[in-house]
């Protein structure tokens, strides 16, 4: 007999937090016929919620992990169901003092209350702690607890109120039905059920279910492990869930958590105990539950002898036992960024998984938002499932990552910091060559890119202070002054950028004219041979994407896309083809090289035989070329705001053309640049905007300075919102500014990385924020000014040339001054180094 | 003051679906992990509570993972460990009585005998009830199986366990092995120190003195679940009639 509805419009796989959350937001914003199925019952029915420590730390270095962690704590208290404690992050060493510091940055940045605390002070809060252990604390007065299994029954309750949800606990799903790409049914031990939409929010399961519907979401289960001390006297004197600040001890990636009487320990400093999603056991094979494995003691004891040195008197009584101790299953992903999204292999099948307590409700109104509306306002680029290449989601890849990534929960993490595990996936053709030149390589999307190159160092005694060093560790980590070096050399001379990681994809077919001009803001109908840099917007006018078009035929167009959104891009443009027009990947296919500079033209002429004086190959145009037996397309524009071009080869030519360009160049003083120069200091010195940085969906054109004079007459996505945008001032505007003074209190010169807050001259917060905080976007050295450079969006009255105010770094203050209110370049304005004027 | 040993076993957590291994000979404990009796916790509480400061050993045949068990009992106050390592799917309780029998002798001849050995009353998994009873005939001891408490005056155990007609007390003069059941007592949790100190504790970690007969089984079955036994009285106000005739029925309503 069948115990589901035949039909359903959505079924929600999962009665976590965040299955839950979905049922009410979708129902809440118009959906009905939602079913919910979870294997076990209801309200706990065995995943991660249910063992949850369910506390809530508001800071975080991401804005959008941040963002959706505020929402999920402002719907925790409207429902009643959040308990505001404090919490504070404890130092041990020198170097978390430090970090505590920049947290304090990203709390302002981010406008979350925070203190930093002596000892003395932290004591005072939290008594039973040993000041004598550590050496400061960062205190969060907002930090609280949850009660997230009841959250999940208020929110279902509402969504069964509003008509919209039928509940199907103690159901297993046993398959998934696809037709031609798209989810159709859901096949369950309780029945199947014709749907148009289904959500995997379960959790640690969620890769087995993807794969019934030959989807990916690359998550592993992995231990967190948790033991409950108790009853502790201090804690039981004073009646309540909680009235001590939850404590992190960062150095030993541990917290204490009070609840009630008892004190929980729970730790991310044990080695990384992965699982696989088909490994996890019933619920009948389990003792607690499924996601409760029994605790391995071994690895838990030196943490907690750590804990007992910081809590001697309150761990150390004997008469608080242990009473609970687990290996809690938890999800893990190679990035570290929840999996949000429609999956890219199937059609109406959604991912929402790999979320944490904290992240829950937030997580859960975006995906709904996503899903009814086809944006979510808070912009989730980083965790949109579409950002993976295959490779990433390998099991491989995806273990080699969490494992590496596990112990760095709590851990310090550079802005820039590289992975070291499954690296060396992805290999341009002129690796070797690379290799030989002294690449430093960073890794992008799996490629191997190099950052500088270390046979360039000779130049940094040529250029001397110019190359701006950084004396600070932390500021010079993850970076060198060759990159500076390599800039100005290529200002004089050029420079040979490897490229290869450009996501690459072409529009074709009869259509394709009619597909691309409704997807890209630009004027799409435009020659052969011209290349289009455009914006894409989705329907509110925020930035989907900023990339470029060439026209290569009469039916053909090539869109050149950065790698790390590449994958999101493809999707974004295939979810939009009408028919007539198809979308093909070619990323595998090419290889760019990019070739730019003062000595530019001259280089590319003494290799070819076509054309390429300034008059025979405007700016803006690309056309087939040979240089030497090779084909290239070659195509005049320019990131780094030089004369030059991007060159492109089919990928086993890729090595040849390097190494041509390279001994032309040789006698014209051209040298290997590497992605400092590419994505940095030259972009940054042209204000040229970049995605996931400047622009995310939550900026428009007219906040970002990329407005046109004229809006085409074509129809295409977030005209609408365009138009209205026109008729009303921006609330923000994009601006770059030069730090006037470096000098620290210490007598170090400081240089900001980014993610920093800007503030008043004296600290103050910018007032006519509506609630949005101005942050560092880009920072980065622009050695052509010899000066260092940040971009932020700032509110409109402080957006004026001129204008004095400060960055916060480290939890001090330093002068910086707007230099540039719109995209004019802060080097070169007029472009005449592009245009060739030079 | 007393000395006491504490025999437990390293058997796999049966509280959720049991699953055989591949072999057939034995229960999984992957997922559900492993533990031991109810009956040897409250022989481990029982004998922290009378060793009064003696000596508290606790003594497995098991497979190097035994240790866990070991140390989980030194972790609520037993102080020193013995672990004769083996499998102990091939020993049968003649061959384990034996084995626990050369240990004591062992520790007698070395100057540290035991006024009183405990074990379960049984095995969890496999219930044969034998282990506690050879043992005693190996030392030559009195033994009393199925106690729930104990203590001790001078020389003499105190035991006292549920008969048929009631409680049952024994006064037996020590040394003498007594197996327990669970109910007497309620035993503790590890605390934090507890676990420091059980990390230190000393192991002694002996070899089977010969080859073990073996138990001669040779698989094991796992029976069907037992049908459900919940019968629906019905749905919404229609079910009243029956629910209030079940609740009669039960003596729950007059």
């Amino acid at each position: 007999m069948a115990t589901v509805p035949a039909t359903a419009k959505c079924v929600v796989i999962g009665a976590g937090i965040v299955g839950n959350g979905l049922v009410y937001h979708l129902a809440n914003l118009g959906w009905r016929d939602i079913v919910q199925i979870d294997k076990g019952p209801l309200p706990n029915p065995g995943g991660s919620t249910g063992h949850a420590s369910n506390f809530i730390f508001p800071v975080d270095h991401s804005r959008e992990i941040a963002d959706i962690t505020a929402d999920s704590v402002k719907q925790y208290q409207e429902m009643g169901v959040f308990t505001q404690s404090g919490g504070i992050e404890v130092a041990r060493t020198e170097e978390r003092m430090e970090e505590l510091r920049r947290r304090m940055s990203s709390a302002k940045a981010w406008s979350i209350p925070a203190e930093l605390l002596t000892p003395e002070q932290v004591q005072e809060k939290v008594p039973f702690l040993d000041k004598d252990v550590i050496l400061g604390g960062c205190y969060f007065p907002t930090v609280g607890v949850v009660d997230s299994l009841r959250a999940g029954t208020i929110f279902r309750e509402r969504a069964q109120e509003l008509g919209a949800l039928t509940l199907a606990p103690n159901v297993e799903v046993t398959g998934m039905v696809v037709t031609d790409g798209r989810i159709t049914a859901v096949e369950t031990t309780g029945g199947s059920i014709a749907c148009e939409y289904v959500v995997i929010a379960a959790g640690v399961w969620s890769p087995k279910l993807a794969k019934m519907a030959g989807a990916h979401i690359p998550l592993t289960p992995a231990v967190h492990q948790m033991i409950s001390v108790g009853p502790c006297e201090q804690l039981a004197a004073i009646p309540g869930e909680i009235s001590f600040p939850i404590v992190r001890d960062m150095d030993t990636f541990c917290y204490e958590r009070q609840h009630g009487s008892d004190m929980e320990v729970g730790s991310y400093a044990h080695r990384p105990i992965l699982m696989d999603a088909e490994d996890i056991p019933s619920i009948e094979q389990s003792k607690l539950s499924p996601t409760e494995l029994p605790f391995t003691s071994d690895d838990f004891d030196p943490q907690l002898e750590q804990a007992l040195e910081l809590m001697p008197e309150l761990l150390g009584d004997e008469r608080a036992e242990i009473r609970y101790a687990i290996n809690g299953l938890l999800s893990l992903t190679p990035d570290g960024f929840p999996l949000l999204g429609e999956t890219p292999e199937v059609k109406g099948l959604w991912s929402a998984a790999a979320v944490w307590i904290k992240e829950g409700p937030g997580t859960s109104r975006a995906v709904a938002e996503w899903m009814v509306h086809g944006n979510p306002e808070i912009d989730l680029g980083h965790s949109d499932i579409a950002r993976f290449y295959p490779h990433q989601r390998t099991r491989a890849h995806i273990r080699a990552r969490t494992s590496e990534s596990f112990n760095k929960t709590y851990g310090i993490i550079h802005p820039s910091e590289q992975y070291s595990s499954s690296r060396n996936i992805r290999l341009a053709p002129m690796h070797a060559s690379e290799k030989e030149l002294g690449a430093v390589f960073f890794e992008t999307a799996g490629w191997e890119r190099p950052h500088w190159y270390e046979s360039n160092a000779a130049l940094v005694e040529k250029f001397g202070d110019v190359c701006m060093p950084r004396e600070h560790e932390w500021d010079a980590r993850w970076w060198s002054q060759i990159i500076n070096a390599e800039h100005l050399q290529m200002r004089e001379t050029a420079g040979l950028v490897d490229l290869s990681a450009f996501c690459i994809f072409d529009i074709i077919g009869p259509a394709a004219l009619e597909a691309v001009q409704r997807i890209i803001v630009a004027q799409a109908d435009v020659k052969i041979g011209r290349v289009i840099y455009t914006p894409v917007l989705d329907e509110r006018g925020g930035f989907r994407s900023d990339l470029t078009v060439m026209r290569v035929a009469h039916d053909r167009f090539r869109v050149v896309t950065g790698g790390a959104h590449g994958m999101a891009d493809l999707k974004w443009f295939a979810d939009r083809m009408p028919a007539g027009a198809v979308v093909v990947d070619l990323t595998s296919a090419y290889t760019t090289i990019g070739v730019w500079g003062p000595n530019a033209r001259a280089i590319l002429a003494s290799v070819t035989r076509d054309d390429v004086s300034r008059e025979g190959f405007p700016f803006a145009t690309c056309r087939d070329i040979e240089v030497g037996n090779l084909s290239v397309t070659a195509s005049r524009i320019s990131y780094v705001g030089e004369y030059g071009w991007e060159l492109y080869t089919p990928i086993e030519n890729g090595a040849a053309l390097w190494a041509a360009l390279l001994e032309a160049g040789a006698e014209h003083g051209l040298i290997p640049v590497g992605i400092g120069v590419y994505g940095t200091t030259g972009r940054i010195e042209k204000g040229y905007r970049a995605y996931g940085y400047e622009l995310d969906t939550e900026r428009t054109l007219a906040e970002a300075g990329m407005q046109r004079p004229k809006i085409k007459e074509q129809d295409f996505i977030g005209k609408e919102a365009i138009i209205a945008q026109v008729a009303q001032p921006p609330t923000s505007v994009l601006c770059s500014l030069t730090v006037d003074d470096h000098m620290s209190k210490s007598g170090v010169k400081r240089y900001m990385l980014g993610g920093e807050p800007i503030m008043t001259r004296e600290g103050g917060e910018l007032a006519g924020t509506h609630g949005w905080h101005p942050y560092v976007t880009t920072a980065g050295s622009a050695p052509s000014l010899g000066k260092h450079v940040l971009m932020a969006y700032l509110p409109p009255e402080y957006a004026v040339v001129g204008q004095e105010l400060a960055v916060c770094y480290m939890d001090e203050l330093y002068p910086v001054t707007v230099a540039a209110n719109d995209a004019t370049p802060l080097f070169d304005p007029e472009n005449d180094r592009v245009k060739g004027n030079a | 003051m007393t000395d006491v040993l504490v025999c437990i076993k390293r058997v796999p957590e049966a509280t959720g679906e049991v699953t055989l291994t591949p072999d057939g000979l034995g229960i999984d404990g992957s997922h559900a992990g492993y533990t031991v009796s109810p009956n040897e916790e409250c022989a481990v509480e029982l004998a922290v509570q009378v060793a009064d400061g003696g000596r508290c050993t606790v003594l497995t045949l098991g497979p190097a993972g035994a240790v866990d068990q070991l140390r989980a009992a030194l972790a609520v106050g037993m102080t020193d460990g013995i672990h004769i390592e083996g499998d102990s799917d091939a020993f049968s309780p003649a061959d384990v009585a034996r084995e626990v029998a050369a240990a004591v002798r062992a520790r007698g001849e070395a100057g540290s005998a035991y006024d009183l050995v405990l074990l379960g009353n049984d095995a969890a998994d496999t219930g044969d009830f034998q282990v506690g009873v050879r043992l005693a005939y190996a030392l030559g001891y009195p033994v009393v199986t199925g106690i729930q408490t104990v203590s001790v005056e001078g020389s003499t155990a105190i035991l006292t366990g549920e008969g048929p007609d009631g409680s049952e007390t024994y006064r037996v003069a020590l040394p003498a092995v007594v197996t327990v059941l669970e109910g007497g007592v309620e035993p503790r949790y590890p605390s934090v120190m507890g676990r420091m100190k059980a990390k230190k504790a000393p192991i002694e970690t002996l070899a089977p003195t010969t080859v073990p007969v073996g138990s001669g089984r040779l698989a094991l079955e796992v029976p069907p679940p037992p049908p459900n036994q919940v019968r629906i009285l019905g749905e919404g106000a229609a079910a009243a009639p029956a629910f209030v005739a079940t609740l009669a029925e039960l003596g729950v309503l007059r």
